[in-house]
């Protein structure tokens, strides 16, 4: 299991993470070693088993359809890196 | 007034602040002084809050007053830096978080608000809990107190040092693969992580959410049992919290283990576990045999599947989880030319090489032509290693391990080997998996050094497993041991 560096290019695309050079290099030998290591599951015979994605048995757990008072817009908005009146401003999306 | 320095547990303090011997400001002031003397050398803060504390303790000391005392009142608890403060920075020990103030209070918070306890800071911790050392926090690694050239285990390992020296009576932590029960065993500490649904992470921020619990850690399992009886229970704000009602759970603690059966599964003696470490839990053992258990060992043949199910499952939930810090809503923000380039440089600026590394991992078993692979095939070993815990709980009452495989390793040791660092999880990451509860407590020391002992029920079998650990722990004095520093 070797990721090259155009794979791994693709995963920080989907995962829109900038990596320097040296990032790169370093994540291919790091993530192959460890996709090597748990290619161990591959052995293991799951024919007609179910997977589990959480460990309590609830199943969708539902909230009434009420009105209730939410936290104050200038509360939400301190955090924002820029802000412009009640709104977060973002980075055009269209060219 | 009494001897505040004798004051190290939650109900000795109880008992002091009811009796009226110490008022909660004066305890306060004696946890602020002594974080002031003990920072310097371990570390285990990226907040204190002196003054707020302070508020809180004067508080505290009316509601004494009035006669309205309950078991948390005016005793000064840390809180992991992964758990939301209302107007109090909570970082995760990350850049990207550096800043960032909460709105509002996560569940535990407000429950412990209520209870009138008093906090005295954020405590340090690998970035977004992702760690077994806590070297990966943005800020400073946590030195362990038991030797300041080793590590405090992690991801909770502010909390686990700030219990272990007295820099608060006792604190929260988060677990998501053993980050409450590995460091409290390095740090020699009580560390439980409760059944999954028991607690609420409303307000905790999300790792990986079909694995993240917050627990206690303690100096001694009655701490972790009042602890636990005053943050469990059912929240509608967390789907996942389990409407199920929350026992007293120090009604449990009762030191005789006749009758009860007690499973060792060998698979935890793993291949590179350090002799002092299994030395010192086969001697526990005895001990718990002479309390009246009858331990028989046991076999999950899927732990050894453990750490690859842990390692694709966690990765991939937190690359879900994470992909909301894009420098819009809150958090570090690049400013670069086109919307892209600013957050993919957010990104990659903000958060450190391992939590890059894991939403690399993640991202990468999630993705297209991969996702049966490594993802759905790590989901159904899960479901193998479920069942496996299911059906020893049927024969057996609890299950005891050792909490990690080595003593508490060298600051720096694994910093360049991912695999080695995760490795330290082994024997914790099963528990997670299946969802049951796990609490480490102080089976000794080898080496000058803490062994943890790990004791695992089955789900919502909170009571059983701190009824052994209480009877362990009446019957030695490892829990009075303390770190100098």
């Amino acid at each position: 299991m070797k990721l090259t560096r155009e794979e791994v290019l693709h995963i920080a695309h989907l995962a829109r993470i900038a990596l320097t050079e040296e990032e790169i290099t370093r994540m291919s030998e790091q993530l192959s070693h460890l996709l090597e290591h748990f290619e161990v599951l591959q052995q293991v015979d799951t024919e007609g088993v179910s997977p589990t994605a959480q460990s309590v048995d609830l199943s969708s757990v539902m909230r009434g359809d009420e009105i209730k008072p939410s936290l104050p817009q200038d509360d939400v908005l301190a955090n924002a890196p820029r802000r412009e009146g009640d709104c977060f401003r973002v980075r055009a999306v269209l060219e | 007034m009494s001897n505040i320095s004798d004051v190290i547990t939650i109900h000795e303090a109880h008992r002091l602040l009811k009796e009226k011997k110490i008022s909660s400001v004066e305890l306060t002031k004696h946890y602020l002084e002594h974080i002031k003397k003990s920072e310097p050398e371990v570390k285990a803060f990226t907040t204190v809050t002196a003054e707020l504390a302070l508020q809180q303790a004067k508080q505290a000391d009316e509601t004494i007053a009035a006669g309205k005392i309950q078991s948390l009142t005016g005793i000064p608890i840390a809180i992991k830096d992964v758990i939301c403060t209302q107007g109090v920075r909570t970082t995760c020990s990350s850049k990207m978080l550096e800043n960032f103030v909460p709105p509002y209070n996560a569940a535990v918070m407000e429950k412990l608000d209520a209870a009138g306890a008093v906090m005295v800071g954020k405590t340090n911790m690998d970035e977004f809990a992702m760690g077994s050392s806590t070297e990966n926090s943005a800020f400073f690694t946590t030195h362990n107190p038991w030797d300041l050239g080793r590590v405090p285990g992690g991801s909770s390992g502010g909390s686990a040092v700030a219990v272990a020296v007295g820099e608060a009576v006792c604190a929260l932590g988060s677990d998501t693969g053993g980050s409450i029960r590995q460091p409290a065993g390095f740090c020699s500490v009580v560390g439980m992580k409760p059944t999954y649904g028991r607690v609420s992470r409303y307000g905790l921020v999300a790792f990986a959410s079909s694995l993240d619990q917050i627990g206690p850690l303690t100096q001694d399992v009655t701490d972790c049992a009042i602890v636990m009886n005053a943050i469990s229970g059912h929240d509608k704000r967390d789907s996942t919290s389990v409407p199920e009602s929350v026992p007293d759970y120090t009604k449990s603690l009762k030191p005789d283990l006749k009758g009860m059966k007690l499973g060792i599964p060998k698979e935890y003696f793993v291949e590179g576990m350090q002799k002092g470490v299994a030395d010192t839990i086969k001697v526990a053992m005895k001990k718990l045999e002479e309390l009246g258990a009858k331990l028989e060992e046991v076999s999950l043949p899927h732990t050894p599947y453990a750490l690859a199910v842990y390692y694709i499952i966690a990765p991939s939930e937190a690359s879900a989880n994470l992909a909301r810090y894009d420098g819009v809503k809150y958090g570090y923000s690049y400013k670069g030319d086109t919307m892209w380039e600013s957050m993919e440089k957010t990104r990659g600026n903000g958060f450190g090489p391992e939590v890059k590394r894991r939403i690399m991992l993640g991202t990468y078993a999630l993705s297209a032509g991969f996702y049966d692979a490594w993802y759905i095939k790590a989901q159904k070993v899960r479901t193998l290693i479920r069942r496996e815990f299911d059906e020893v709980f049927e024969k057996y009452d609890a299950l005891v391990t050792p909490t990690s495989p080595t003593v508490p390793f060298k600051i720096g040791e694994r910093m360049d080997d991912p695999l080695a660092m995760y490795l330290s999880d082994i024997c914790t990451l099963p528990v997670n998996i299946a969802g049951v509860p796990g609490v480490s407590i102080q089976a000794g020391f080898t080496d000058g050094l803490p062994v943890g002992m790990q004791i695992i029920g089955k789900n919502f079998g909170e009571e059983t497993i701190l009824k052994v650990a209480y009877a362990y722990e009446q019957a030695t004095d490892w829990h009075k041991k303390r770190a100098e520093v």
